[in-house]
């Protein structure tokens, strides 16, 4: 396919930005007493469709929708953006991996922003149709779905899964013209592959389980034998490491929680990204608004999940992420 | 009809037809930008009008050198002058510099239109300087027109 003319799209991302949350309107929306007020801040703002929707949760996918919907509507090749899709892909063809070994039906678990609906992927894996997925994804859905049968082991399924879903967006930043796509990828294998090898630390994972856990991948800024050593050493251990690594700035965050591990590497992302305000043309500023609202959807969860428990609003704050303009 | 007066009609369609289809590139390239604003915000219609239509005027110029060639060489007027191939030759030198201007000023024009475009889709306050931007471009192309209309009127 040839290079799509993105002229009209960024314009009309431009435009969109324009109703993005800044940081003001978060601290409004923080400062709201109930979760009530806040939605009714929200649907006041324009989320939601205004009518029958009228609870957090509907009004946060339906503005992800509209999101996806969007962007569907301007770019043709969608593939220059399946660096953001594969997340949902591999999460769809887990839950349609596990439906069909288990035999029943869990039609809540899958995410309809994907390239294939639920009784597509459903039939690829009962016909065990591995061709019809892209190539790289071939061998490794058919040895995960086959260890799926032999062992019955779902958790094992979704390590595997997972670490499909970080080479996938790995290569799918290596396939992308645009940098920004690619240092995107770079940073998203790097930042997860730190994740796991904490949770697998604190679990008690084997040296065995963290190889087939972390993506192992050049580029990203990790190394991975010596994250799997740290991680067999201990917590301090892997803090350590990170401070020798690219990402060494959150390490403070890794020692304070894991959430706001994850907070940090969100706002790294969002300052990776914005440059893109300032570009004219080509995808990355398309794929710079993607990655924004999903990450506002985030900050807006998590203040709307706040207000819900009763949790004062500066223990919400330390969850809210970086706004994109 | 003699060779110079060949050479007029070439120099007359280079103006015309370089510096138009610089325009028409540099307009439709803003004219995409603005639409994707007024498909979200139909209320920035007039500002993004403007910025869209400012890579537009190499077109002009250029037209306006061709016409003027063709009327100085009597080709409008029905009973061309005798021209010789020398003078064509410098007649379609008089004419390039406002053709090979005018394509790539309205090219590059129109692309910073798109970014101006952007600014007042965001900050539609600062279109005053918005303009700025596209207009110094346009320098460039009233330079061009400037010698080529010298260099006809001298030559012819």
């Amino acid at each position: 396919m040839g290079r799509q003319d993105l002229t009209y799209a960024v314009a009309r991302i431009r435009a969109l930005e324009t109703k993005m949350f800044t940081e003001e309107d978060l601290n409004r929306l923080l400062a709201c007493p109930t979760e009530d007020d806040a939605v009714e801040m929200l649907m006041a703002k324009g989320w939601g469709n205004g009518e029958d929707a009228k609870d957090g949760e509907t009004i946060l996918e339906h503005e992800l929708d509209k999101t996806w919907e969007t962007v569907r509507s301007l770019v043709e090749d969608m593939s220059t953006l399946d660096v953001l899709s594969y997340k949902d892909l591999h999460h769809n063809i887990k839950s349609a991996m596990k439906q069909v070994a288990s035999g029943v039906d869990a039609p809540e678990t899958y995410i309809d922003n994907s390239f294939y609906s639920a009784d597509e992927l459903l039939e690829i894996i009962r016909e065990k149709a591995w061709h019809r997925f892209p190539d790289f994804l071939q061998k490794p859905a058919a040895d995960a779905y086959d260890m799926l049968i032999k062992t019955g082991d779902g958790q094992m399924l979704d390590v595997m899964m997972d670490r499909t879903c970080l080479e996938s967006i790995y290569e799918a930043g290596k396939r992308s013209d645009s940098e920004i796509i690619k240092k995107y990828a770079c940073e998203t294998v790097g930042v997860t592959d730190i994740k796991i090898a904490i949770r697998c630390q604190r679990t008690g994972k084997s040296a065995d389980f963290m190889e087939t856990a972390l993506a192992r991948r050049p580029g990203t800024g990790v190394d991975v034998d010596k994250l799997i050593k740290a991680a067999l050493s201990g917590e301090g251990a892997v803090i350590e490491y990170v401070e020798e690594t690219d990402y060494h700035d959150g390490a403070q965050a890794l020692k304070n929680s894991m959430s706001e591990f994850e907070c940090w590497c969100d706002n790294r992302i969002i300052d990776l990204i914005k440059p893109e305000l300032r570009n004219s043309d080509g995808i990355g500023p398309i794929f710079a608004y993607i990655y924004a609202r999903e990450n506002e959807l985030k900050s807006v969860r998590n203040i709307l999940m706040g207000k819900r428990s009763g949790l004062p609003a500066e223990e919400i704050r330390e969850r809210v992420r970086k706004t994109y303009v | 009809m003699e060779l110079g007066l060949v050479f007029v009609l070439l120099g007359a369609a280079v103006a015309v037809l370089f510096a138009g289809a610089g325009s028409a590139i540099g307009v439709g390239k803003a004219g995409q930008a603005a639409a994707g604003v007024v498909t979200e915000d139909p209320g920035k219609f007039a500002k993004v009008l403007i910025l869209q239509l400012l890579p537009g005027t190499q077109g002009l110029y250029g037209l306006m050198i061709g016409f003027v060639t063709m009327v100085r060489a009597g080709l409008l007027g029905g009973s061309p002058m005798e021209i010789s191939v020398g003078t064509g030759l410098m007649t379609l030198a008089a004419c390039l510099p406002v053709g090979l201007v005018g394509l790539i000023s309205g090219i590059y024009q129109g692309k910073a239109s798109v970014a101006s475009i952007g600014v007042v889709a965001k900050k539609p306050e600062q279109f005053a300087k918005a303009m700025l931007f596209p207009a110094m471009v346009e320098t460039y192309a009233i330079l061009a027109l400037l010698i080529s209309f010298l260099a006809v009127t001298a030559v012819l």
